[in-house]
């Protein structure tokens, strides 16, 4: 999937992506809406199906508020690329659908508005000129991602027994 | 013998467990709260599997309590509603989550507790497992009672020495979230130990683990002692780690320790209090998951007794939970804070999010006992919020600056 890059900082708490006072809703569209309204006003209006996000260290810190990568999704965001997450991000994130991709140095490599074209279950993050290879999610959360989410893998599974039976390692 | 995490899942599964191995663990407990509870809800409703158990689930209004939209109006009545369909009795609005699963003895030693809120961690100073997740997972639990679990690294921190008079849990922590970086501890489990620790109320240790999620960690614990046996009643759980594997060990000396400040924007720029002394302050809030319990409340109460807050400095207290706020009462703590001029609110969430009261506004300076500095967090972006003590909070209320309370002069 190809699109445009928006890059963020490191440490981009929930707090930013999902400001306390907009996330008082399971609407989803009132989420959409909200995602990033103060750290980066111009997102909302200007993404499209396919762009990602690429940020530096302990993307999505803080609150454990799923309200966070759910408004990223709704907006149709293809993936977010940061060097490294935080921990309950990253399970929420997965759990929803919502593809992520570790990669050391695409917030560095990478520009703003770059075009590039990300494989997220490869970890490949490609534009015209440089090919960076990201870590996409392995093991239970791989798992978790093929069947498209957490509540999908259960419900099918009647269950955790198709993880219990593999004796997940 | 592994580390207190190997040895609680190793018990949990009747097998050895490792750092490293992923498993599948069914909880004691899980609680979500009024803005995390009904995305959970709405994950139990679409998996179409019967409830687990309606005697483990745990619900707390907390975030926006009482409600002051129509918005958080509906969230509350979600989850009433949720808990009449399944018979759920565990349905609080006596304060914040963290707090009332401490006051109603629902986190035990040598359990293993999980709450839609990242600060669940802070069960972890009775002797449990504890750790935050997602909406979405929390649902999973209401239905199969399990999670999945990677089993993680330990760090310990090993607070030799005693705390010096006016240093508390809050400095310590603070200290070494400045030592290990915002996310020093990613995907470990913290363990505090050592002399000062064993040294520590429970009231402490829960501020310890309270804060261990903020510099990334899984879950903070502390080895549980007679302290803990004391405050959680039961039987002792032996949870002896001989020789655990640590990935790492910090050692802090606490005596050299002085109050710190977390500065504006990360919890991680953490300064000696005479670095930013003199900064004044449009608001203090006193209270919250980390710093509201009654023993933080002693310590404002102490300070600002005989004093008045500044006139530019609106001051917030509020009870972490009604068992707080009663014996508070009894205590005469509240009337303190009535007549030195501050605002008590009801047992909650408070100022810490931003979200219902307290909100502070752009180019405004706040100084918080919260646990997050976030830009954007208690309201404008444009607000800068210092993270420190209750001594700290309460000296600085009645100065309007930030202020060691060292330096007060006594009351005449």
């Amino acid at each position: 999937m190809s699109g445009r890059v928006f890059l963020l900082g490191d440490g981009v708490s929930t707090d930013a992506i999902m400001p306390g006072r907009y996330n008082v809703t399971t609407d989803p569209d009132a989420l959409r809406r909200a995602c990033l309204i103060e750290a980066r006003p111009d997102f909302v209006e200007t993404v499209q199906p396919g762009d990602v996000i690429v940020a530096g260290r302990n993307f999505g810190c803080g609150s454990s508020r799923e309200h966070a990568p759910l408004s990223i999704k709704r907006n149709g965001v293809a993936a977010v690329i940061a060097a490294s997450f935080a921990r309950i991000f990253y399970r929420n994130a997965v759990n929803i659908g919502l593809p992520v991709i570790r990669c050391a140095d695409a917030h560095r490599v990478l520009r703003d508005g770059d075009e590039v074209t990300v494989d997220a279950l490869t970890g490949t993050i490609a534009t015209r000129t440089t090919t960076l290879h990201g870590e996409p999610p392995s093991g239970v959360a791989l798992r978790i991602i093929e069947a498209g989410s957490l509540v999908e893998l259960i419900r099918r599974g009647g269950g955790w027994s198709a993880l219990e039976e593999r004796r997940v390692s | 013998m592994g580390t207190i995490t190997e040895e609680l899942f190793s018990r949990r599964l009747g097998r050895p467990v490792h750092a490293g191995d992923t498993v599948i663990a069914e909880v004691d407990v899980a609680m979500a709260h009024d803005v995390t509870g009904p995305l959970a809800i709405e994950a139990f409703r679409t998996l179409g599997l019967p409830l687990w158990d309606a005697r483990r689930i745990v619900f707390s209004f907390d975030h926006v309590m009482p409600a002051n939209t129509v918005a958080a109006a509906e969230l509350h009545r979600v989850i009433r509603e949720f808990c009449v369909e399944h018979t759920i009795t565990n349905l609080f609005a006596e304060g914040i989550c963290h707090q009332v699963m401490v006051d109603r003895r629902l986190a035990r030693p040598g359990g293993i507790v999980v709450g839609a809120d990242s600060h669940s961690t802070t069960y972890g100073a009775l002797g449990c497992f504890a750790t935050g997740l997602g909406s979405t997972d929390i649902g999973v639990v209401f239905a199969t009672g399990k999670t999945w679990f990677r089993i993680p690294e330990t760090i310990r921190i090993d607070v030799r020495g005693a705390l010096p008079p006016g240093v508390y849990a809050k400095d310590l922590a603070l200290h070494v979230i400045a030592q290990m970086g915002a996310d020093g501890a990613d995907y470990c489990a913290v363990e505090w130990g050592g002399e000062a620790v064993a040294a520590m109320s429970v009231d402490e240790r829960l501020t310890l683990c309270n804060l261990s999620t903020d510099f990334g960690a899984k879950t903070g614990i502390v080895e549980p002692d007679s302290v803990t046996f004391a405050h959680a009643g039961g039987e002792p759980v032996e949870l002896p780690p001989v020789r655990p594997d640590y990935a790492r060990t910090l050692v802090v000396d606490a005596a050299r320790l002085r109050p710190q400040v977390a500065v504006h924007p990360s919890i991680d720029n953490v300064h000696d209090i005479d670095d930013v002394s003199g900064t004044p302050l449009d608001e203090v809030f006193i209270g919250s998951c980390t710093n509201g319990r009654l023993s933080d409340l002693a310590i404002a109460a102490s300070i600002l007794s005989g004093r008045t807050v500044h006139p530019r400095t609106r001051t917030i207290v509020v009870p972490a939970s009604r068992g707080v706020y009663l014996d508070a009462l009894s205590a005469g703590y509240i009337e303190i804070f009535a007549r030195a001029g501050a605002l008590v609110l009801n047992p909650g969430c408070g100022p810490c999010l931003g979200r219902q009261h307290g909100v502070v506004g752009p180019g405004e300076r706040v100084l918080s006992t919260s646990n997050r500095n976030y830009p954007g967090r208690m309201g404008s972006p444009d607000a800068q919020i210092f993270l420190a003590s209750p001594a700290v909070a309460a000296a600085s209320a009645f100065a309007g600056a930030i202020t060691d309370p060292a330096t007060l002069e006594p009351v005449a």
